[in-house]
């Protein structure tokens, strides 16, 4: 009897690199090369579908890159094929992540019809110099219009990402991202920390950057705000009106089973995380995904746990591990000196609170066994 | 041999004047080295005295010069440590000699350790032949420094041979001093055995080997010798002389002689230097005069940064210590740092070649608490109590009197940095003696200094203030009252016992200023809010704060890449294991040691 599980499609084209953003994506060059990709992906969907084709599915997730510059035919192409190739449940979630400069209401009437039902629309800030400095190809007001056609086209569960910690930033800035979400009537915010990676432009440009101590004030007022708004954080990084947390995510963090496609991709499945590498001609040319080891020891699981404000639950534990118990009693002894305000630990359940959110590597670090 | 055709000899010079190159000349000169064996510097045996251009350990070497006048001469040249820390063992390499050839550099003058160095061969009765050198350099000035040598001193100099030791320039002509100045040795072969210990180190295959000096009477192998000062007795193995690399044996040693005796003896503690041996069925009446015991002066704790690594540490100590009779240790135990020992030194330097050699020779990774001198103690019950480590310091209520101990301080500088020198003693707790202009433009300012101002940085902070131009020198003269009180460094309200030190009461404030400043840059920020705190006897005289961790946090999983967030927590794990935990709080190892150099 297996649990449900979800498939990651990865679409690694931009038409333009974002500065701060190290996802593996690479620029169209060839005019062929998205219908290369889209038969590479459709030739790996029969593999997998030959092994996991019994299993249910119960969410697909079209990331990237930017899944909109692949085109709303060519995702619907390919989730004909997932549909085609796997148990796809009634009422699974699927998403495509967009970019908001590249659609309009027949993209979405597009989507819509193929059988997409939620979009992850790219937004970052609502603030025109904040949008300058991240490269964007948008503006607020592109935003607007792209949530208002995806509405139009009925798709009405949408998600839109924000980013914390800008160059620039202050809760002011912050505050008017915050409330255009709001109006925007959003159903789910992923408001991310902006985290400088080695190797992108903005490692080697000078940013006006807010401190650690201003960087968190924002994500402490963010967790606030979004909550005045009727968003509940239910990860580190996401917020939700009831019932619209993202089952995808969820996946993740409750250490549940999914399958990546795509160049630099990962997958958890039957106990074996593997990833495939970033290189889209070996994607293309049919390469093999890379071992990455055992995956959903006792640490993995917990330290997934504790991301979610459901936090790391006795029950759970005993269900999942032979000595889940001890297992879970261990991390409760380790939290007994931990400041109060970062974290809540009893009988039942660890979680963090929202400043342990914010120091959880410190905190995973001490409580965590191995 | 005859003794007539023997010269024994040291050259003594300050730092960097040249000692050792002409060393390096004179063995040339007397072909004792094939050239092919020849490195620069060639006595200097340990990397690191090459590495730091001074001598640690005395050595000696014999060698056969033919002179002008058609005979072969004997020459027997004792290499001498150049630093205050090692004044003992110099005074002994200069008790094995007739005389000294003092190196001055043409182009420096008179340093510190010049007359230091001089007045050593001087009390110990030996003929100075001074030597001007360097003078290839456009600043060499001989005449001026002749007439210094001259007026300083108060020996001739103005036939003295000006020499390049670098070029070779000049050498032979100090090989003819040394014949014609240097008395050669006397002493009776057949009174009873007197032999003068200068030397020893330890042989893994034959044990110690002392290096000695005849004052009279034969010793040969198979002789049972006894220790006059340690009292222990020996059979003698193997007696020889000291070629340039490498010992040969000979039938006999005897009055006049330089030579080394083999005899199983198993650590230089047996054989310590300054100790007479004499023959054990018919001793010599009295020892030779001058043996004392070494005493450290400067004590540190030394722990392995992994505790891990403790038997290491001790069998390293071990092992050193079976060269160098003037290193103590014994196991201490420290809250905060774990097990590790007590060492004590001669010196600051001798201390730091120490950890040097710990860290280079045995691979071993240090932490070592803030160097202690010896304070004494008298309780208000009469008992009196010597400390070097600020954990055993007495409650303040049960101490009638406290002393420390004060050393006599010259300094040699060029006169323009006076006022900065006096600005350093003075602000090193220094009292003036007097200043003595050794020509128009150089003086020597005498200072008395408490030892525990000296031995953290006061010869980096002395440099520093005179460019490097200054030299120091200084001497014990004994103990002094003090107002002495032991300050206490305090993390999240508890005592970090490696981090105490006894200072005086009128430092106390600035430093505990300096340390909590210094912590609180080098704690990193934790998931709770540290004070750090500076307290005497429970008083808190100085505060700051490590504030509370605010961020440190992924927010973001790559398409689901679990790996890379593992990743990142067992690099957190692994970091957290190189950090000292002090209760609650995580000290990197690195702060330790920060806080030991306070005036960077």
């Amino acid at each position: 009897m297996n649990k449900p599980f979800s498939l990651y499609i990865h679409i690694p084209f931009c038409k333009s690199k974002c500065p701060y953003c190290d996802f593996y994506s690479a620029r169209p060059e060839e005019d062929d090369v998205f219908d290369r990709y889209l038969a590479a992906l459709c030739a790996r969907l029969a593999v997998y579908g030959e092994k996991y084709g019994e299993r249910l599915l119960h969410t697909v997730y079209f990331g990237g890159g930017t899944p909109s510059v692949f085109g709303a035919k060519r995702l619907c192409r390919v989730l004909e094929k997932v549909k085609e190739q796997f148990n796809v449940a009634e009422n699974a979630e699927i998403t495509t992540e967009c970019n908001p400069a590249d659609v309009d209401v027949s993209f979405f009437e597009t989507l819509k019809r193929g059988g997409f039902n939620r979009i992850s629309m790219g937004m970052q800030s609502a603030n025109e110099a904040e949008l300058k400095i991240l490269g964007r190809r948008h503006t607020a007001e592109t935003v607007r219009e792209a949530v208002e056609a995806a509405r139009e086209a009925s798709i009405d569960n949408v998600s839109v990402d924000l980013m914390l910690g800008l160059p620039n930033s202050n809760l002011e800035t912050l505050k008017s991202s915050i409330d255009f979400c709001a109006a925007l009537e959003a159903d789910h915010v992923s408001a991310y920390i902006l985290k400088i990676e080695p190797g992108t432009p903005f490692a080697k440009q000078e940013l006006n950057l807010p401190d650690e101590d201003g960087t968190a004030d924002q994500y402490l007022f963010a967790v606030n705000e979004l909550k005045k708004h009727g968003y509940a954080q239910y990860e580190i990084s996401n917020f939700a009106r009831p019932g619209k947390e993202s089952r995808h995510n969820l996946q993740y963090w409750r250490c549940g089973e999914y399958l990546g496609l795509g160049p630099a991709a990962h997958s958890f499945m039957e106990g074996r995380r593997f990833y495939f590498p970033r290189d889209l001609e070996g994607f293309l040319n049919g390469n093999v995904p890379t071992d990455d080891g055992a995956g959903g020891g006792f640490s993995e699981f917990a330290m997934l746990s504790l991301r979610l404000t459901e936090g790391l639950q006795r029950k759970i534990c005993e269900t999942r591990f032979e000595n889940g118990g001890a297992l879970f009693d261990g991390v409760l002894e380790g939290c007994k000196h931990l400041p109060k305000n970062l974290i809540h630990a009893d009988y039942e359940r660890i979680s963090l609170t929202a400043e342990g959110f914010l120091v959880s590597n410190a905190i995973l670090a001490e409580i965590l066994p191995g | 041999m005859e003794q007539s055709k023997i010269r024994n000899f040291s050259i003594i010079a300050h730092i960097d004047h040249g000692k050792s190159t002409l060393a390096d000349r004179i063995l040339e000169q007397t072909e004792a080295v094939a050239k092919r064996d020849m490195e620069d510097q060639i006595l200097d045996n340990m990397d690191l005295e090459r590495e730091r251009g001074i001598t640690i350990k005395a050595h000696a070497v014999t060698l056969v010069y033919r002179a002008n006048d058609g005979e072969a001469y004997t020459f027997n040249l004792i290499d001498t440590p150049g630093h205050v820390d090692f004044n003992y063992e110099v005074s002994r390499s200069l008790a094995a000699c007739e005389g000294a050839v003092l190196v001055v550099d043409a182009s420096q003058g008179i340093e510190a350790q010049t007359l230091a160095n001089t007045y050593l061969a001087v009390d110990a009765g030996l003929e100075v032949v001074p030597v001007l050198n360097k003078i290839d350099l456009i600043s060499a000035d001989p005449d001026k420094v002749a007439a210094e040598i001259e007026d300083v001193i108060g020996i001739p100099a103005e036939d003295a041979p000006r020499i390049s030791a670098k070029t070779g320039l000049n050498i032979k002509a100090v090989m003819e001093k040394i014949v014609t100045d240097i008395p050669a040795p006397q002493g009776d072969p057949d009174m009873p055995l007197r032999a003068l210990i200068f030397d020893s180190y330890y042989d893994a295959y034959r044990g110690v080997i002392a290096y000695v000096r005849i004052k009279e009477g034969t010793v040969h192998p198979g002789d049972t010798i006894r220790m006059m000062a340690v009292g222990s007795e020996f059979t003698v193995v193997e007696c020889g002389i000291l070629r340039a690399t490498s010992l040969e044996p000979a039938k006999s040693l005897s009055a006049g002689e330089v030579g080394y005796i083999t005899a199983s003896i198993k650590n230089v503690r047996e054989a310590r230097v300054g100790d007479t041996i004499t023959l054990a069925d018919r001793p010599a009446a009295e020892p030779l005069p001058g043996y004392r015991a070494v005493q450290p002066m400067v004590f540190c704790g030394v722990y392995p940064a992994d505790g891990a690594h403790y038997a290491d540490l001790r069998d390293a100590l071990e092992k050193l210590q079976l060269n160098d009779a003037a290193l103590t240790f014994e196991p201490e135990t420290s809250v905060a740092l774990g097990f590790g020992f007590r060492c004590g030194f001669l010196g600051l330097l001798h201390m730091e070649i120490i950890q040097e050699r710990l860290e280079r020779e045995y691979n071993l990774d240090l932490i070592t608490t803030a160097p202690s001198v010896v304070y004494h103690i008298t309780k208000t019950d009469g008992t009196k109590l010597s400390i070097d480590n600020p954990t055993n310091y007495p409650d303040p209520s049960h101490i009638a009197l406290a002393e420390e101990p004060i050393a006599n301080a010259h300094i040699y500088s060029p006169t323009e940095f006076v006022g900065n020198i006096m600005e350093l003693c003075q602000d090193r707790r220094g009292i003036f003696k007097d200043m003595k202009y050794i020509d128009t433009d150089r003086v020597d300012i005498h200072y008395e200094l408490p030892l525990n101002e000296i031995i953290y940085d006061f010869f980096d902070a002395l440099k520093s203030r005179t460019r490097g131009y200054a030299s120091f020198d200084y001497e014990l003269i004994g103990y002094r009252k003090s107002e002495l009180v032991k300050l206490d460094i305090m993390l999240n309200g508890e005592v970090v016992d490696a981090l105490s030190f006894i200072i005086h009461a009128e430092k106390a404030y600035p430093r505990a200023r300096k340390m909590v400043e210094k912590l609180k840059e080098k704690i990193p920020r934790q998931l709770f809010e540290v004070p750090v705190q500076a307290c005497i006897g429970g008083k808190i005289i100085a505060r700051e704060t490590v504030k509370a961790m605010r961020k440190d946090v992924l927010a973001k999983c790559y398409g689901g890449d679990i790996t890379r967030k593992k990743k990142l927590l067992e690099k957190q794990k692994e970091g957290k294991k190189r950090m000292r935990q002090l209760g609650t709080v995580e000290v990197p190892q690195e702060a330790f040691m920060a806080v030991l150099k306070l005036d960077e």
